[in-house]
């Protein structure tokens, strides 16, 4: 784009960029403070290069959060199965949605959409007797479940489908003499891959993140998910800040590669829908 | 549809000759079954849910004593909340954090969503990327960090406003010694930045989506009438932001409303000293399994939820005022 570096254009820029740079200072402090000793980190000025505390940092992690491993990979297990579930079921529902004409879809499709301003906190506290009727408190199923055809997902694949796959590929699919959930399996599905890579990404930051559903549903330490093991670090007492940024920096590590990887079409699909609303 | 239906008229003959009753019968009921995972789903935990907690917030029960126990009480438990100190000053406390990291949020994007708009060339999407990122990053384990960014002695935080502090212009803006940022007057300004600082990035895209939406030949037809760049923004860009101005501060309403992890972490969960950082949905959760009681629990959940409708709902009258409908 052509524009002349004036002095207020200058300027711009960097306030731009300065403000860019706030956005990304406490993740690098993070990382440098995960390898640095709690005595370093309280120093004055404070470290901002990388130090070879790591290896301690991390043994001082495990012996306050003995589980973490195990709730590492429960935070993959959650996150991975929801994911999982949510291309399936969204995908499907997305294409009953697009596809085919019913009676009742303006309906449902509006019920659909409506259970999106539905706040999170008002279920959160039947959602425990439920829990707890089932005989699914301090079970992983309890996080995943719930959570395994959200109302975006449904709205997200719909518009992909809508728009990307002409009506007549399922027609000649029908006379051709393949089953409905054929059709879906070997002709959609094929032809969506794309939105599943989106709408895998946002699931899966979603629910890594998720912190709320854990937090009623999670008893005991060993079957905390990553988000909550952490959170148990900021007690009363001396703060292991050493241990707790190294374990912030692997709780959010795995994000932070996505996002390099996909930036643009992760933001993409989070704000899928704004534009057109 | 005129068009569509003209075309499908030379084909459905041939096929409407074609024995498809069968067929009809078969794929009736093929979409109500692709669509039923979510209706299952949501009758389960989201419905249910939602009408057992109106029912909850009219009971006193403390789900220790088994579902036996519950209690009618009628309207008890809203009048006792509504004349409860310790919800009024949640409300407040999410009211203030709401406004103080919100408005900043949209005033910054709007004209950083303009200038990122036409500038940095290829670079663009970096520069966006960089200020989505703290948009998708675990609010604990960031906030934690903050907690160590901003502790008293030897923050980062404190060290640099300390730093400004002792430069000779600037010392009567900066402070010279450390805050104490657990200290009630500073704990939700805390709050606030945390949020500012993870939604800004946020808002600014959902406003560059916007502005790609804008015709360029109004940029270029003001360029001709001798408008400069500020005019182009506020005569070309501000006008047509609307919509999604509406859509943006809805969702930032909304969504700041219901503040409860970030609140949650950097207070260690209780609020902080005097319980100035403590928010209503954490009112909710500190009633319900802290406290034990379910009842009144579900009657704060309830009065956040028509709180948070009827300002939506203010807050779409305003913008239909301001002149939304104008474009």
């Amino acid at each position: 784009m052509q524009h002349k570096l004036t002095v207020s254009s200058i300027a711009a820029y960097a306030v731009v960029l300065g403000g860019a740079v706030i956005m990304l200072l406490p993740f690098w402090f993070m990382f440098v403070f995960a390898t640095r000793s709690d005595a370093e980190i309280l120093s004055v000025p404070p470290p901002i290069w990388f130090g070879n505390a790591l290896l301690a940092n991390l043994n001082q992690l495990l012996e306050r959060l003995p589980y973490f491993w195990h709730n590492l990979s429960m935070s993959f297990y959650v996150a991975t199965a929801t994911t999982l579930a949510n291309l399936f079921f969204c995908s499907l529902a997305g294409y009953g949605f697009a596809m085919y004409d019913f009676k009742y879809k303006g309906t449902a499709f509006a019920i659909v959409l409506g259970t999106t301003l539905l706040p999170a906190f008002l279920s959160m506290i039947p959602s425990v007797l439920i829990f707890t009727l089932f005989d699914w408190m301090n079970q992983p199923r309890a996080l995943i479940v719930p959570g395994m055809c959200a109302a975006f997902g449904v709205f997200m694949m719909r518009q992909y489908i809508a728009t990307a796959i002409p009506k007549d590929l399922i027609e000649a699919a029908r006379i051709d003499g393949c089953t409905e959930f054929g059709i879906f399996w070997r002709i959609i599905v094929p032809l969506v891959t794309p939105a599943f890579g989106t709408l895998g990404l946002v699931t899966f930051i979603g629910t890594w993140n998720n912190f709320m559903s854990p937090l009623v549903v999670m008893r005991d330490m060993e079957m905390f998910t990553v988000p909550l093991a952490l959170r148990s670090l900021a007690g009363t007492g001396q703060v292991p800040y050493g241990a707790i940024a190294a374990g912030s920096a692997i709780a959010v590590l795995p994000l932070l590669v996505m996002f390099v990887l996909a930036s643009k079409r992760l933001i993409e699909g989070m704000t899928a829908g704004a534009v057109k609303a | 549809m005129t068009i569509s239906s003209s075309t499908a008229v030379n084909f459905d003959p041939p096929v409407a000759t074609m024995p498809r009753h069968r067929k009809l019968k078969l794929w009736d009921w093929a979409p109500y079954v692709f669509i039923s995972p979510f209706f299952i789903l949501f009758l389960i935990f989201g419905a249910f849910p939602l009408g057992f907690s109106i029912y909850l917030s009219f009971h006193q029960w403390d789900p220790a004593m088994g579902l036996e126990a519950m209690k009618w009480v009628g309207l008890e438990n809203y009048i006792f909340v509504l004349g409860d100190d310790w919800f009024r000053q949640s409300l407040w406390n999410t009211i203030w954090i709401a406004i103080v990291s919100g408005a900043p949020q949209h005033l910054i994007a709007i004209p950083l969503a303009f200038f990122l708009n036409i500038a940095f060339g290829h670079w663009r999407n970096t520069v966006v990327g960089m200020y989505f990122l703290p948009f998708i990053t675990s609010t604990v384990a960031i906030a934690l960090v903050f907690n160590s960014l901003f502790s008293r002695e030897f923050g980062v935080v404190n060290q640099l406003l300390t730093h400004l502090g002792h430069l000779p212009i600037l010392e009567w803006v900066f402070p010279s010694t450390n805050i104490d940022w657990t200290k009630p007057e500073y704990v939700r300004w805390q709050i606030a930045f945390v949020v500012w600082w993870r939604y800004l990035g946020w808002n600014t895209v959902l406003y560059l989506a916007a502005l790609q939406t804008i015709p360029r030949d109004l940029y270029e037809a003001a360029l001709v009438d001798g408008a400069t760049r500020w005019q182009q923004f506020w005569h070309v860009t501000v006008p047509l932001l609307k919509p999604m101005m509406f859509f943006a501060i809805t969702l930032t309403l909304i969504g700041n409303l219901q503040l409860f992890e970030e609140p949650f972490i950097l207070t260690g969960g209780t609020g902080g000293i005097g319980q100035v950082g403590k928010t209503a949905a954490m009112h909710m959760y500190n009633t319900a399994f802290v406290e034990s009681d379910f009842g009144t629990a579900s009657a704060v959940a309830w009065l956040l939820f028509l709180f948070i409708a009827v300002l939506t709902w203010l807050n779409n009258k305003l913008f239909n005022h301001s002149g939304l409908k104008d474009h």
